[in-house]
């Protein structure tokens, strides 16, 4: 398997440059949680004209709504959700200059050409692992939308976060070359 | 006539919903482990590694394994010589299901209305609840948190009789081929076939809890169970939709009768923390 590349948020257009799909990464730094309310809420706002209550270029969004935090614990069990549900918001922030997206499951098309316009990454973790990628979270808060619970946006501070890159900016995808790495004809 | 206080089916129904979000049953453990040595992508063994980390790490601090501790849906099979006396038997499910997703930080994963509001519950009420009036003096009580992630991925057709098994099989493999990496694979397909349009779908979800490596009772269905988990493995969809050997862990088909003018096929699919818990009073 290839090597782990450790990168570091905000994320640089030479760091966009220099992943590939298949790459495994760990991710340090801060990223934003935001699920399929608060991306109404955010792209509503951006159709609007309003101001959004985090400044997303360069970031890293993780596709989660976390479980509650245990007494002395960041934050609680923390795997990403399906990100298909996103595809519909996910070119309004990639427009805004967000590098990165972390979830799992494939993307549409129009994301995947978002993605290659802007330069961005689609990171898959792994869904179904909650507890374990929890242990990467080093601090938690909310910082927009607090009435959604565990939709909420919230900040991360994140240590070694590990994933796979799923489809770089240039498009390759490995839901696509994975799957036909295996096919049996 | 045995007397079941809903005070005590608040306290099972509680302890139930917190075991099976943090405790994955050993049967599934096992299934999975079975199939990891089938899988051949680089991947898809890292997958492997880390959803059994994951399980025995949530197990043994007591957290949920998955973010999504799902909508709890409860089954109830009811002995018909069994009295619940203190209140509603509906109310004490869906307070034991409060306290549960509270006491166990649990994820509040419900919405009040599913169209115009959308606002969260708080305290993942209500439940799912179904309910079934069985012989004999007990209350058993299953408790199923499911994840919308796999849930959202299942589907239901009317088939023509004409259609026959080329047809059930064709629409189930349809099913899981469209889902692809969305429901985290490796799954449990869970198939209901016969009955009506709600009967279908009632066995396709109850198939998701039968223990792991048993089977339909008829040879036949037993056979096809085999034939599709093969054929599903071919697909190539892999751990996490990322390409691999191991797409599906088990088939579960559950059949009943139906109408000379109906062939009802439901499939719900199952991630691979196909977790339930039951108990019985």
């Amino acid at each position: 398997m290839a090597n782990v590349k450790k990168i570091t948020t905000p994320l640089s257009d030479a760091d966009i440059k220099n992943l590939r799909a298949g790459d495994r990464v760990s991710i340090s730094g801060v990223i934003y949680t935001g699920r399929d309310a608060a991306h109404k809420n955010l792209v509503n706002a951006v159709k609007a004209g309003e101001p959004l209550p985090v400044d997303f270029k360069d970031q890293i969004i993780f596709y989660v709504g976390p479980t509650p935090a245990k007494p002395g614990k960041p934050i609680g069990s923390c795997g990403p959700t399906t990100s298909g549900r996103m595809d519909s918001y996910a070119p309004v922030l990639l427009e805004l200059g967000l590098k990165g997206m972390i979830g799992k499951g494939p993307r549409s098309k129009e994301v995947i050409e978002a993605m290659r316009k802007h330069g961005a990454v689609y990171f898959a973790a792994i869904g179904g692992a909650g507890a374990v990628i929890a242990r990467s979270v080093k601090k938690s808060e909310i910082v927009a939308y607090p009435e959604l619970g565990p939709e909420a946006v919230y900040r991360l501070e994140v240590e070694d976060f590990p994933c796979i890159v799923a489809i770089d900016a240039e498009g390759n995808n490995l839901y696509e070359t994975g799957v036909e790495k295996y096919r049996i004809s | 006539m045995k007397e079941i206080s809903t005070e005590k089916i608040i306290e099972t129904v509680k302890n139930l919903c917190i075991e099976a979000a943090c405790n994955l049953p050993q049967d599934v453990e096992e299934l999975i482990k079975k199939h990891q040595a089938s899988e051949e992508s680089e991947f898809g063994k890292y997958i492997f590694e880390q959803m059994i980390e994951n399980i025995e790490y949530a197990r043994k601090e007591n957290q949920a394994m998955c973010q999504d501790t799902g909508v709890a849906v409860v089954y109830l099979e009811v002995g018909q010589d069994v009295h619940i006396v203190g209140g509603s038997l509906v109310d004490a499910v869906n307070e034991g299901v409060r306290q549960g997703y509270t006491e166990g930080y649990l994820r509040k994963s419900v919405v009040d209305d599913p169209v115009f509001d959308r606002k969260n519950t708080g305290d993942n009420t209500p439940a799912v609840i179904h309910t079934e009036i069985v012989p004999g003096d007990q209350l058993k009580i299953t408790v199923v948190p499911k994840g919308a992630g796999s849930e959202n991925m299942g589907a239901l057709k009317m088939l023509k009789p004409a259609e026959g098994l080329a047809g059930v099989k064709e629409f189930i493999i349809k099913t899981v081929t469209e889902a692809g990496g969305n429901p985290c694979p490796p799954i449990i397909v869970g198939v209901g076939i016969g009955g009506t349009m709600e009967k279908a779908t009632m066995l396709a979800k109850k198939a998701l809890t039968r223990k792991a490596g048993e089977h339909h009772p008829d040879p036949r269905y037993k056979e096809l169970e085999a034939e599709l988990l093969k054929e599903i493995n071919r697909l190539s969809i892999g751990p996490q939709g990322l390409g691999g050997r191991v797409t599906a862990l088990a088939v579960h088909i559950e059949t009943y009768p139906t109408h000379i003018a109906t062939l009802p096929v439901a499939v719900n699919l199952n991630c691979h923390a196909a977790r339930h818990q039951e108990a019985i009073l």
